[in-house]
């Protein structure tokens, strides 16, 4: 059987990706994270989540454009670690920020769009996570299966809003990380361009 | 050589040998990648390794405040840990992240220092800060402290009340208001570098709220000099207003005739208004306003209205719309 080219890859990113999580949860209670350890929490889970998922979109591109195969290969590793930390971050926030409470929570998702926007974020990504595996990416059929993957941009720009939104007042952060998105976003509009106008080119040598 | 000794290559072949390496060489790039993929969110989650100061400078005892039973204005719920107090600040002129303001709070030099007491006064002046102190035995005041994030505080700070400056200067009949201004000196307050608020920072009270009993001019914290942190060497403390509302090392206090502007008001109006009192009734648009965390417990607490100080503070706003001048 032929080992893939890299076997430590996915393995690596995995562990490597985990260890912040592991820090926190173990610093947290011995006060590690400063005095409003929840507060800390949900800042240092909501921005890996949204950093991993950047990440993940920047396969692709990076793919197109240094021509390296490694890039796609842990791509699906970095979406699932995105939605680990994002399903980290509402359950800090629901459970050791809210305390479980109901009508706080629903009077935040009602009246706080901030919140809202971010449970959305976290919500598109759920489908992604369920049709991660082979399996799935068969009984969808690849084009089916690569469509639905684009929600990952729309959870990415929703989490962007959701930060930027609560942000109090400096914006340098989420808006670097809008100008990443909108970075790959470019890159992959022009690679199927690139691409169309392949094809056109090619039906007009060769007419049917 | 004995002759049971059997050859190097009977011991590990070739193809397990170099198998070896491979592994090796895997285990390298796994070690390399992990540690990289774990360095670089932890660094970019701010949780940078010393970020956090757990030594907090001691800024030095000052004079002892003459040991009183609880007066009629301290709390006696437990005081937050001074280490808490001095670690969690939010002071934008010493950085953005609420561990910023211990990290940089060697570069604000308390001394010298001046503080400039004008505008609608009778005797204006400009008075050294250890002048000043000298006017005012020091007195302790135990006070909550609610900040419009939703987290609070017991601070059992050392200080006069403001009223009793004021009198010194002499308000004219003109005087209504009255503001604060924070010191501006980019070196000594990198945050000022950036525009991130209309700086210096400047906060304002009604006079009345100002002549108030409660309101409270800290010069330390816990028996010692104020950290610059927590606002070196004089900061206001407005014990039923949201946090922002005390400005920190203040070096200008003018009497005016007109609301003075304030800072987050500009920044944010429909945000911050300029009477910031503590109302759980009114949320902030991020914020529910209901709740808070009393740093060093893991649940929340109810807000209480004027922060728990309604009984002595809410008749100066009588007939006002607190939804409106929120």
């Amino acid at each position: 059987m032929a080992s893939s080219p890299h076997p430590w890859l996915n393995p690596a990113v995995t562990v490597g990706g985990l260890v912040p999580l592991v820090l926190m949860a173990v610093q947290g209670p011995l006060g590690g994270l400063g005095p409003n350890a929840i507060e800390a929490s949900l800042n240092d889970t909501g921005l890996i989540a949204l950093v991993l998922l950047v990440a993940s979109l920047a396969c692709t591109p990076l793919r197109i454009v240094t021509g390296w195969t490694w890039p796609a290969r842990v791509r699906r590793t970095l979406g699932l670690l995105a939605f680990t930390y994002a399903c980290s971050h509402a359950l800090t926030y629901v459970v050791l920020d809210q305390g479980l409470s109901l009508p706080a929570l629903l009077e935040s998702l009602g009246e706080r769009p901030f919140i809202f926007v971010g449970f959305a974020a976290l919500m598109s990504m759920v489908p992604l996570a369920v049709t991660s595996t082979n399996a799935w990416v068969r009984r969808l059929g690849f084009p089916r299966w690569q469509r639905l993957h684009r929600l990952a941009y729309v959870a990415a720009v929703l989490g962007v809003v959701h930060f930027a939104w609560r942000v109090k007042k400096d914006l340098t952060e989420p808006l670097l990380y809008g100008a990443v998105l909108a970075l790959l976003f470019a890159l992959r509009v022009g690679e199927a361009m690139r691409k169309r106008r392949a094809r056109a080119a090619s039906a007009a040598r060769n007419p049917a | 050589m004995r002759d049971d000794q059997p050859p190097g290559s009977d011991i590990t072949p070739e193809s397990l040998y170099l198998r070896r390496r491979e592994f090796l060489k895997n285990a390298g790039l796994f070690l390399g990648t992990a540690a990289g993929v774990a360095g670089g969110l932890l660094l970019l989650s701010g949780r940078r390794p010393g970020s956090i100061t757990s030594a907090v400078p001691d800024a030095g005892a000052v004079a002892q405040p003459v040991v009183k039973a609880a007066g009629e204005f301290d709390t006696l719920e437990p005081r937050t840990l001074y280490e808490d107090i001095t670690t969690y600040n939010n002071f934008y002129e010493l950085g953005l992240d609420k561990a910023d303001p211990a990290r940089l709070a060697h570069l604000l030099k308390p001394r010298p220092w001046t503080v400039t007491l004008d505008g609608e006064v009778h005797e204006p002046r400009t008075v050294d800060i250890d002048q000043l102190l000298s006017w005012f035995p020091p007195e302790e005041r135990v006070y909550r402290m609610r900040c419009v994030e939703g987290w609070s505080m017991v601070i059992p700070w050392l200080g006069f009340p403001l009223s009793a400056l004021l009198a010194k200067v002499k308000p004219t009949s003109h005087a209504r208001y009255v503001s604060f201004t924070t010191l501006m000196d980019p070196e000594q307050l990198p945050g000022q570098q950036r525009a991130v608020l209309d700086w210096p920072y400047t906060e304002g009270l009604r006079l009345d709220e100002a002549l108030h009993p409660l309101t409270f001019m800290a010069m330390g914290l816990y028996g010692r000099q104020l950290p610059a942190q927590n606002g070196a060497p004089l900061r206001l403390v407005v014990p039923w207003k949201y946090g922002f509302k005390g400005g920190k090392s203040i070096v200008r206090i003018s009497l005016t005739r007109t609301q003075p502007f304030t800072t987050w008001n500009m920044a944010a109006p429909e945000e911050y208004g300029f009477y910031a009192n503590v109302n759980p009734a009114v949320p902030h648009p991020r914020w529910s306003q209901a709740t808070e965390r009393r740093i060093g417990d893991l649940g929340r607490r109810p807000t209480l209205p004027f922060n728990g100080y309604a009984e002595q503070v809410a008749h100066l706003y009588a007939g006002m719309d607190l939804r409106k001048n929120y």
